[in-house]
């Protein structure tokens, strides 16, 4: 089995304060592998959002430990933080926090850009990244130019362009019709299996299992079942996903 | 173009009604200074103006003159005395003095009078478009400028009037000669200057002192000093140049408030960048909690804030420098011109570029607390 490339251990989470504290996670033991496309499923409030949160080093546990490709975050401050999200971790988001004076090209260069890569090569790089989700033909547009399917794939080069060792996505069909959500859904596994990314999807949209690897089902801060995703589990094919 | 510059241009383009308020708000500060600024330099720059245009290397005034215009007198015995010095070449009595001016018509008005030995060379009008400073010597003529005329019921050459009642004749005619007091300068012969401000014989308003080639300045000052006495001051035309500037414009208070408004300019300008900095700002902050999440360093979404104010205080300056130069063309025949100097532009452009810095800070510190978390909330 390959080394993980994201880790919690027995991460606890407890939000708000006083009477109004939460316990949003309760012991949670995930990790995340090079190849491999997670589902992490569950009911609103289960706790998805602050384990997607935790893992993507933004919100610090209150116990346990996450560890990103080996290193444990325990002891970094925010801007070490901020280099283990950019050295390591791509996002996508439900709404695509696309630029919206930046072109397709320039959203995707941004992320290169954070990181020190310019000029004709961090281009290049981006055209490419826009290729691999089928929009080479869409370097110059504006995101407004773009539709929804468009904007996310968009969204999806910017995490992936960087070759980030995990790329993490929150709810990325959740604002697609079926057609542009197998879309997304089908670059996000073959970038998993692909380009030997650890891909987690945080969703609650039953349409995505075709495409898990891994399925990881959440509810009051535990995960309570974990199983293998994959063809042979699958009461549909990948094709008839989305009602495709 | 680096990505930070284009985001932060395209975002100022983006918010064009926050983009126009906030040129407005550079535009009129920097003007506001600028013309503050430009008056002090052009008072001081006219608050001199005698001092030099006087063919003088030395000044010896009335101890304690506070400007060219003072109306203490010296005494005219001190002339043999500092003549005689070594490395002194021409010692040259100067009389000044307010009188009264009649025109045709029977008005008064006041004026200043000008007066120095016309052999000598002094101070004497210059800017002369009409006639020659010469025929001053002639009894009874004048020179004045054109600028005036109507002030003075002057029409041209030969014109008349009466000062302290003894008939004047225009024989000369000066251009841009204006004083900031308002009060028309008349220039005359020594002679008639005494008549014309009731100076006695023995009296002078100043002695201009030129060295002869080769001396020692520092060494015939010296000596010079020393034989001035009690009742008089020698200085260079620098030392006199500063005390005048000082006098009008700090000792009259003009100059604090030249600077209390352009302080002023300042203060507006920054508060407005800082207003519309901030809000835009607030507005991008999806934007720049996005770029946090994905793990950009707090200083790249610095960078883009402080581009953002630096397109700001370019663009503004350059419209406000336009303006300035409209503003200075059209005050350069008044009595008071506005002066523009390279050094007051560098200066200027350094403020409104500091200006408009210190106005990201407040919108620095909204990016400090952004929680990148936030961008999975909305």
């Amino acid at each position: 089995m390959k080394d993980s490339v994201l880790e919690a251990k027995a991460v606890k989470k407890n939000l708000g304060s006083g009477a109004g504290e939460v316990q949003a996670l309760r012991g949670v033991d995930l990790s995340l592998r090079p190849g491999e496309l997670t589902l992490l499923m569950g009911p609103s409030g289960s706790g998805k959002t602050t384990l997607l949160l935790i893992l993507g080093c933004m919100l610090a546990p209150s116990s346990g430990e996450v560890t990103v490709c080996g290193s444990s975050t325990g002891n970094a401050d925010k801007e070490e933080l901020a280099k283990i999200r950019r050295d390591h971790i791509g996002f996508v988001f439900q709404s695509y926090h696309l630029f919206p004076t930046l072109t397709a090209a320039q959203n995707v260069q941004l992320a290169l850009d954070i990181r020190g890569e310019r000029g004709p090569d961090a281009m290049e790089k981006s055209c490419e990244a826009l290729k691999m989700v089928g929009l080479d033909q869409k370097t110059s547009a504006l995101p407004l130019e773009l539709s929804g399917g468009e904007q996310q794939r968009v969204a999806i080069a910017r995490a992936i362009v960087a070759n980030p060792s995990a790329i993490l996505a929150d709810e990325p069909t959740a604002a697609l019709d079926g057609s542009n959500g197998h879309t997304i859904m089908s670059i996000l596994a073959s970038i998993a299996h692909e380009r030997d990314s650890a891909v987690l999807v945080v969703t609650h949209d039953p349409r995505v299992l075709p495409f898990a690897d891994r399925i990881v089902q959440i509810e009051d801060g535990r995960l309570i079942d974990e199983r293998s995703g994959g063809p042979k589990h699958l009461r549909k094919p990948r094709s008839a996903a989305f009602g495709g | 173009m680096s990505l930070p510059l284009t985001l932060a241009l395209r975002n100022l383009l983006h918010d064009r009604l926050r983009f126009i308020a906030t040129l407005v708000g550079i535009v009129f500060s920097v003007v506001l200074v600028l013309i503050q600024m430009g008056l002090f330099l052009g008072f001081g720059h006219m608050v001199t103006t005698m001092i030099d245009h006087a063919s003088a290397d030395l000044w010896v005034v009335p101890k304690g003159a506070k400007c060219f215009e003072d109306p203490s007198m010296l005494d005219i015995k001190l002339r043999d005395r500092i003549a005689a010095s070594n490395g002194v070449a021409a010692v040259i009595p100067l009389v000044i003095g307010f009188s009264d001016w009649r025109l045709e018509s029977g008005e008064m008005t006041p004026v200043f009078i000008v007066g120095a030995d016309l052999h000598d060379g002094g101070l004497q009008p210059w800017n002369v478009i009409e006639g020659n400073a010469q025929a001053l010597a002639e009894g009874g003529t004048v020179a004045v400028d054109r600028s005036y005329f109507e002030r003075l019921g002057v029409t041209g050459m030969g014109s008349t009037a009466e000062i302290r009642g003894r008939r004047v004749k225009v024989s000369a005619i000066t251009d841009g000669i204006r004083s900031f007091t308002t009060t028309p300068y008349v220039f005359v012969d020594l002679k008639n200057a005494r008549t014309y401000t009731g100076t006695p014989a023995d009296r002078a308003s100043n002695l201009l002192l030129r060295l002869t080639t080769g001396a020692d300045r520092e060494q015939v000052l010296k000596t010079v000093r020393a034989q001035a006495g009690d009742n008089a001051e020698v200085l260079t035309a620098d030392e006199f140049r500063s005390r005048s500037r000082s006098f009008w414009l700090f000792g009259t208070g003009a100059g604090a408030a030249l600077f209390a408004g352009a302080l002023l300019g300042v203060i507006v300008g920054t508060v407005i960048v800082a207003q519309t900095l901030y809000s835009s700002t607030k507005d991008h902050l999806t934007e720049f909690a996005t770029l946090r999440a994905m793990g950009s360093a707090h200083r790249y979404i610095y960078n883009v804030i402080i581009y953002q104010a630096l397109l700001n205080a370019l663009i503004g300056f350059s419209i406000a420098s336009a303006i300035g130069a409209i503003v200075v063309e059209m005050t350069a025949k008044s009595a008071l011109p506005i002066v523009i100097t390279p050094w007051l532009i560098a200066g200027l452009c350094a403020l409104t570029v500091v200006m408009c810095v210190a106005s990201a800070i407040g919108a620095i510190f909204r990016v400090v607390r952004i929680d990148p978390a936030t961008v999975f909330m909305r």
